[in-house]
């Protein structure tokens, strides 16, 4: 049974309050906590390792799948494979997501591979959110891995959150893009005390009319470290946006790395990254509007990681 | 009623004291609109950052309705009912529009009456209430938004630094109307503008001269608006000078 803390992650990754409508699989602890599969979607135990294979038969529309992961036992680690077929014309949204309380002294880390295979002209709207919370001394890490695989003219939107709690994460998204394939990412990352997170993109345009628009916005506080590495690689007729915007605050480091490689004359590839304080006359604008400054702070940051 | 007493205020440029105030006292009146006027590089912004609390004077006290705010924080002030529109309005990622209104209002202003404050200063509300207060807006935009936020917020005391700086000639008929209408509704409140622009001079009850960081007039329109004419102390929009005179 899911306890509370179990619950309260799952209402935090998830918005899960209480058991989804669709398709989904909750695991938590390191097992399957329970799991409904639909006419149009199925979801299957992989064999040989940890995870499960989703299967979206093609046309299919309006449908959901929850796949959230929760850890409340300290020190437990695990590695698990989440592959996603999506067929033709499907038009589906996945939301996954990692709760992790620790309240003990071991380190608790879940590391995640998911694939994602859209077939041509499949729609997928995909969130991941990640979320930390309890006061033990371990460690709470988590690593996910993310390849994206796209047919013709499919689409993908990736929403990847992680605003609180988790001292240590190294994210990795891979992308490669057929003839007029769309991925759009926007990423929201907040990092406090001595937190470190890494991001990194490689997104191959392989087919003509490909793009791909990845954002990033993050806010370092205390003295938590960043980095964002964003790689457009253009090997046709394409067009590539990446960007990084952060704020920095108190004795934060962030590196941005925004990289672009065109092979082809036809690719339109562009960076941009900025990395600043809150400006000051910002609180100050809210503050004659009546806030404190440590308000003013907070709407600020809420603003620009909404 | 604010109070300034002997106000001065110095700012450091390389090794020497620079005296942007001298010695200013003066008065705005309760249910008044006072429109506090002088020549560019007179010291009139920096008189309503002082007010409003972003500055702090060298010297001199400054009263609300007797109590003395010298102390005072920007966020106190703001609380004790003094509002600051700012000459160039600041830009947020991020923040809506209706954000912004929700926080000048101070309570959780449903859309409909956000969209009325848009409407009050020319903007379609429709079409900005969920825009962001971001650089995809322009200055004229900006500014009338910001110019919102002081409607939404409904202070005893309303400060505009120039309000009519960066926005075009519709606007500004419609912002003697906005003042107008905000003296009709809010009787208890006061409104203080610095700008130097007759159309806003004419509607003035009081006008303050500002001259070298000196109070060298001050009575009502009918007083001193006359004298002022012609002067670089009250321009007429569609002169040109007004380009020449501004810093």
């Amino acid at each position: 049974m899911i306890d509370t803390i179990q619950k309260r992650l799952l209402a935090e990754v998830a918005d899960l309050h209480e058991v989804p409508e669709g398709a989904y699989n909750i695991r938590a602890n390191g097992q399957m906590e329970s799991r409904n599969t639909t006419a149009n979607i199925d979801i299957v135990s992989k064999q040989d390792v940890s995870g499960i294979d989703i299967h979206i038969k093609p046309g299919t529309k309006n449908e959901s799948v929850h796949i959230p992961v929760v850890l409340s036992q300290s020190g437990l680690k695990e590695m698990v494979y989440n592959d996603f077929y999506i067929g033709e014309d499907a038009d589906v949204t996945i939301v996954a997501g990692c709760g992790i309380d620790n309240c003990g002294t071991q380190d608790s880390e879940h590391d995640g591979i998911h694939r994602f295979y859209l077939g041509k002209n499949a729609k997928v709207k995909y969130v991941e959110k990640h979320y930390g919370s309890g006061g033990g001394t371990g460690k709470r890490i988590l690593n996910p891995g993310t390849e994206v695989y796209m047919e013709e003219d499919s689409f993908m939107e990736m929403e990847m959150v992680q605003i609180k709690g988790v001292d240590s994460t190294a994210r990795t998204t891979t992308a490669k893009l057929e003839a007029g394939a769309k991925l759009v990412v926007r990423e929201r990352l907040m990092t406090h005390e001595d937190q470190q997170a890494v991001s990194s993109y490689e997104v191959f345009l392989n087919g003509k009319d490909a793009s791909a628009d990845i954002v990033s916005r993050s806010v370092a506080r205390d003295t938590s470290y960043q980095k964002f590495d964003s790689r457009i690689i253009g090997n046709v007729s394409c067009s590539g946006h990446t960007e990084c915007d952060a704020i920095i605050m108190d004795d934060a480091r962030i590196l941005a790395i925004p990289q672009l490689e065109a092979n082809d004359v036809d690719a339109a590839l562009i960076h941009e990254a900025a990395i600043g304080k809150i400006a000051g006359e910002q609180i100050v604008k809210l503050m004659t509007l009546g806030l404190t400054e440590t308000e003013a702070e907070e709407q600020i940051i809420n603003g620009f990681l909404k | 009623m604010l109070e300034l007493r002997n106000i001065s205020f110095e700012v450091s440029e390389e090794a020497n004291q620079k005296e942007i105030v001298r010695d200013i006292s003066l008065t705005v009146e309760n249910h008044k609109f006072t429109v506090i006027t002088g020549p560019n590089g007179s010291g009139k912004s920096t008189l309503a950052k002082l007010i409003a609390g972003i500055e702090k004077p060298t010297s001199g006290r400054i009263y609300l309705d007797g109590v003395d705010i010298t102390e005072k924080s920007i966020t106190e002030r703001a609380q004790m009912g003094i509002g600051y529109a700012f000459q160039q309005p600041v830009r947020f990622k991020g923040l809506e529009v209706v954000d912004l209104l929700r926080i000048a209002s101070g309570r959780q202003l449903s859309v409909a009456d956000a969209c009325a404050y848009l409407s009050e200063v020319g903007l379609c509300a429709r079409d900005y209430i969920r825009r962001e207060v971001n650089a995809s807006l322009s200055g004229g935009e900006l500014k009338r938004i910001e110019i919102a936020t002081i409607l939404a917020r409904g202070s005893r005391l309303s400060v505009f630094d120039e309000p009519e700086a960066g926005i075009d000639l519709w606007s500004f008929q419609n912002l003697i109307q906005v003042f107008e209408r905000m003296r009709k509704r809010n009787q208890d409140g006061s409104i203080l503008v610095i700008s130097h622009q007759e159309r806003i001079l004419n509607i003035a009850d009081e006008i303050i001269v500002v001259a070298d960081g000196r109070v060298a007039q001050r009575g009502t329109r009918e007083e001193i608006l006359p004298g002022l004419l012609g002067t670089s102390a009250a321009v007429s929009k569609c002169t040109g000078n007004e380009l020449f005179l501004r810093q």
